[in-house]
């Protein structure tokens, strides 16, 4: 017998004891069973369904509860307290008793359950559609800003050279450039004018300008990352070796680097759109997102600004639920990540 | 070092220009209506409309246009507001930096000092009730919009407890000048600081955090742990020490972002008469020199301090030193 | 004796259970003694050595069993205790330098640190002495060198400011784990050299893990190799090599490729890969890829023999002649 005889397969019999409930799976697979034993990611989901549901519903408050229509202004309306009418908006009570307070909140489910706004318009009404305008305005500005940065940060990171060489500067430049001044700047110019492209026209004061917008001024955030784990693939042994055997670029762009890059866009989604919310806020805040009459959760605070210290909720109850779905945006951010990527190093910021 | 230098001031040229040409094409190059009539703000008369368009050369090539512009901002700096008329520019924003960057330095000073902190507990306690709670206070930080804590701040500080022994010693909003009365200064933006440093304890805490906690596995620690040094040594010398250098970085770039514009929420609300305050109230005028202006410099601030952190960078880690 | 590990037992919890790193391991080292610690990559060496230093610590370790060195018990001893002894009388050096010293500190103020955890020299007679453990190391120019940063030097160097760091404060054994693996073949050489230098100027007991069998022979005065976790066998250097008892042992011993004689149409290879330390079989848990095992392997096999020769094998001593021939036939033939 020669020594290559231990190479010799051991006989059957000897196999090594297998643990049981350990089946192979897939990438995805496993990532979304880490999930559902993520207690704080399930919570998230379902604070989230229930923030979408809740402002979904604000046409049946509208219609059902306040009987009252929340864009109007309802200065000399009046509402049922306590089986007594009482004007919306009453006269100041500090001071020289000049100007007039709107009511307060009533904390029972009705008409004014969080009081109404210098406009004689309920306040919760206002939360429920603005926070539809403040999620959409979030949700279509992360589906943008991934859209856009998925496609530069592919095209500089595949086709390399000058394009990659352009691409990059040009990110450079949107990354040392201050969000909210970039912001701020593109909101002042499309704001007051309409924007014509082509045959398109956007009204300055429609909900798609902030949508642009937030969607444009975080694309280094992601297209940064995004061609840096291009670039690292390319040059990995794995796709050599699919070059190697012949695989067109096509299929390797498709086949191998898109379901890598896929992942960290998922991972990105929830973050950029808690980003995206807060952005949205600041911008209708600084009365450059969401034009009046429409209502988003920034506004509202704006609007409350000026009742800060006489009727604070106004402003304090949009603060809290922008707390409520970016917190719950950010801890499923966390655990997308912790499930999907452990290694990966997603900024949040 | 030289070299790098160098290549690092070149690149931030590069950008500076780079960023004020896409200021420009973005107020003068967009399409929709004349630019005279934006420079010009609203009810513009004719003759005014006249005088923008000779002054920027609104009837040259793009080009010139930009080069009138910068020429303007810093050659001859006697850009007017056409909504206030007359008022230079340049001297207003010089006038405003110093509250600025008194909100933005002491800001920085809490929440480098804060972030720090909460990292530390934070790894040092990993997988405990101090880390998990730590990192949920930091989270919620990082989800609060700082403008609506602003104005909560208020709220409690200025009015429902302002009467309390707590906040009686808040004063009315504003600024107070460091030069005239330093105690003055230090109490009017103590509850704007740490407002303002709220997200970043968040966001520094849990990015030291996971630094601290990948240093920990490295096999430096292991050696330093082997030589006999106590957990806390490890943690703090070898540990922290290396985690600074992605800390200062972070560091730099956002305080950069701050003082270049990023703090004008908070000066808003809390009434601090800074360039932030100064592009929101150019903003509701739309006076739109104003708002070059400020979002120009603020840019330039940026890119300096990006250059100022590679820099640092290299004071920080002898590995890039070397180079 | 200077270490004397009793039933040493190392495990993990994880989410499949409790899982043993390390499993009833004994045996001692001498003064002066080079204790060569031979197994493939996770089986147990180096936990075994960061275990006696205390370096096992985490809330999912459990370490059983007893480390007495110089008599004084190790095992549950005072965090205050193990620091002295730290870097102190037992010292350690790791495998892959590059990675093992801070990036951010120069050498030299890696050395002087350890010196004043251990010693009362002042900030400036630290510094001499760690130019002069540099020179002692046989780094060319100690006095630049104790200045500069780990990235600035090569691997040979890094290694050798990292023994010269071991060194700083005497320390009476030295754990080198894999100290030769990351460099290359001839800075290997003067790396053992000096290892072996160093027992005979300053009479330093040394425990050298590696895979490698020719490091041990070239280096060590006894043997221990280790298979999933436990001892299979112990002998001194020149046994182990002349009259190997385990199949494990002859299976590493054919896998030294020849320098002379025919040329081998394949190199041997055991068979099959170490097992997880997971799911390790009841009895010998090299059975599962030996040629020679048998039903009474499904027993796990005690380390028998006299104290200068054990091995933990079913194998008599009657039929291990033959059984060895079979499976090493140069070794037989007395090559």
């Amino acid at each position: 017998m020669s020594a290559s005889d231990l190479l010799a397969a051991p006989p059957a019999g000897w196999d090594e004891p297998a643990l049981p409930g350990e089946p192979a799976q897939g990438y995805w697979s496993s990532a979304f069973a880490k999930l559902r034993h993520d207690r704080s990611a399930i919570v998230c989901v379902l604070v989230l369904v229930a923030v979408v549901v809740a402002c979904m519903a604000a046409p049946l408050y509208a219609r059902y509860v306040l009987r009252g229509d929340p864009f109007q202004s309802n200065v000399s309306g009046t509402t049922m307290v306590g089986g007594k009418e009482v004007a919306v908006l009453q006269q100041a009570t500090n001071g020289l008793g000049l100007g007039l307070t709107p009511i307060g909140p009533q904390w029972r489910f009705g008409p004014y359950m969080l009081g109404a706004d210098s406009q004689g318009r309920d306040v919760a009404a206002r939360l429920l559609y603005g926070g539809q305008n403040s999620l959409l305005i979030g949700g279509v500005a992360t589906l943008i800003c991934l859209t856009l940065a998925a496609c530069t940060g592919l095209v500089a990171g595949f086709a390399g050279g000058v394009i990659d060489r352009i691409i990059s500067i040009f990110l450079d430049v949107l990354w040392a450039f201050p969000i909210y001044l970039l912001a701020i700047s593109l909101s002042i110019v499309l704001i007051n004018e309409s924007l014509h492209i082509g045959p398109i026209t956007i009204g300055g004061n429609s909900l798609a300008v902030p949508m642009i917008i937030i969607g444009l001024v975080y694309v280094p955030y992601v297209a940064r990352p995004v061609r840096g784990q291009v670039l690292s693939l390319r040059h990995s042994e794995f796709i050599l070796a699919a070059e190697g055997i012949g695989a067109s670029p096509v299929r390797i762009l498709w086949r191998e680097i898109f379901p890598n890059v896929f992942s960290t866009l998922v991972v990105f989604a929830p973050l950029m759109m808690a980003l995206n919310i807060l952005t949205e806020a600041a911008l209708s805040f600084l009365s450059i997102g969401v034009q009046p009459p429409a209502a988003s959760w920034g506004t509202i605070i704006h609007d409350g600004d000026g009742l800060i210290y006489t009727r604070p909720w106004v402003a304090i109850a949009p603060g809290i639920a922008i707390v409520i779905t970016v917190l719950a945006l950010n801890i499923l951010g966390d655990s997308l990540r912790d499930a999907l990527d452990p290694r990966a190093k997603v900024r949040l910021h | 070092m030289v070299s790098t230098i160098l290549r690092r001031l070149a690149h931030m040229l590069f950008v500076m220009v780079g960023i004020s040409a896409l200021v420009f094409l973005i107020f003068f190059a967009t399409p929709g209506t004349d630019p005279a009539a934006r420079i010009a703000g609203r009810n513009a008369t004719p003759a005014t409309l006249a005088a923008v368009r000779h002054e920027f050369g609104l009837d040259r090539p793009l080009p010139v246009q930009y080069v009138l512009m910068m020429d303007h901002l810093f050659i001859t700096q006697n850009l007017t507001s056409f909504v206030n008329r007359g008022e230079k520019i340049v001297p207003e924003i010089v006038e405003a930096a110093p509250v600025t960057l008194s909100l933005v330095l002491g800001a920085g000073v809490v929440w480098a000092a804060f972030g720090v902190l909460v990292g530390l507990l934070a790894a040092a306690f990993k997988d405990t009730v101090i880390d998990r709670a730590l990192m949920v206070f930091s989270l919620i930080g990082v989800s609060m919009p700082v403008f609506w804590l602003g104005e909560v701040v208020n709220l409690v500080t200025q009015s429902r407890l302002h009467d309390t022994l707590l906040f009686s010693w808040v004063p009315t909003l504003g600024y107070v000048p460091l030069t005239q009365d330093p105690f003055g200064w230090f109490k009017a933006l103590v509850l704007p600081w740490i407002t303002l440093a709220v997200l970043y304890i968040g966001i520094y805490g849990r990015v030291l955090r996971a630094n601290l906690v990948e240093a920990l596995q490295e096999d430096y620690v292991r050696t330093a742990r082997a030589k006999g040094l106590s957990a806390r040594a490890v943690l703090i010398r070898h540990a922290l020490r290396c985690s600074m250098i992605s800390f200062v970085t972070l560091f730099g770039l956002d305080f950069g972002a701050l003082v270049g514009g990023g703090a004008l929420l908070t000066e808003v609300v809390f009434g601090l008469q800074g360039v932030g305050a100064l592009t929101f109230h150019a903003l509701e005028d739309l006076d739109l020199p104003m708002i070059m202006a400020t979002v120009i410099y603020a840019s330039f601030f940026v890119v300096i301090s990006n250059a100022v952190v590679d820099i640092l960078y290299a004071v920080f880690d002898p590995r890039v030193r070397a180079r | 004796m200077l270490l004397e590990v009793r039933g040493l037992t190392v495990s993990f919890r994880s989410r499949s259970g409790l899982v043993r790193a390390v499993d009833e391991v004994s045996f001692s080292v001498g003064e002066r003694e080079i204790l060569g610690l031979v197994g493939e990559s996770g089986s147990g060496k180096s936990v075994t050595v960061l275990a006696v230093l205390g370096l096992i610590a985490g809330p999912n370790a459990v370490v059983e069993g007893s480390i007495r060195f110089r008599g004084e018990e190790l095992v549950g001893a005072s965090e205050r205790t193990l620091r002295r002894l730290r870097g102190g009388a037992i010292a350690m050096i790791f495998q892959d330098p590059m990675t093992a010293l801070t990036p951010v500190y120069s050498v030299g103020w890696q050395i002087i640190e350890q010196l004043r955890i251990h010693t009362d020299l002042s900030r400036r007679a630290a510094r001499a002495r760690a130019v002069e453990l540099l020179d002692a190391v046989g780094i060319a120019d100690p006095a630049r060198t104790v200045d500069r940063f780990p990235h600035q030097l090569s691997g040979g160097m890094r290694q050798r400011a990292m023994i010269a760091m071991a060194l700083s404060c005497n320390p009476a054994l030295i754990l080198a784990d894999e100290p030769t693996t990351a460099l290359d073949v001839t800075v290997q050489a003067q790396i053992l050299d000096l290892i072996l230098k160093l027992r005979a100027e300053f009479g330093t007991a040394v425990v050298l893990i590696t895979h490698n069998l020719g490091v041990v022979a070239e280096t060590a005065d006894r043997v221990m190799v280790m298979y999933a976790g436990r001892i299979i066998e112990s002998a001194s250097t020149t046994a182990l090599f002349a009259d190997p008892w385990h199949p494990y042992a002859w299976g590493l011993l054919g896998s030294i490729p020849p320098l002379g004689g025919a040329r081998l149409a394949r190199l041997p290879s055991i068979p099959g890969l170490p097992p997880a330390l997971a799911r390790l079989p009841r009895g010998c848990a090299f059975a599962p890829r030996c040629r020679f095992r048998r039903e009474s392997c499904r027993e796990r096999p005690a380390l028998a023999g006299a104290d200068a020769h054990r091995a933990a094998c079913v194998i008599a001593a009657e039929e291990r002649g033959a059984l060895r021939a079979e499976a090493l036939p140069l070794l037989a033939a007395g090559g």
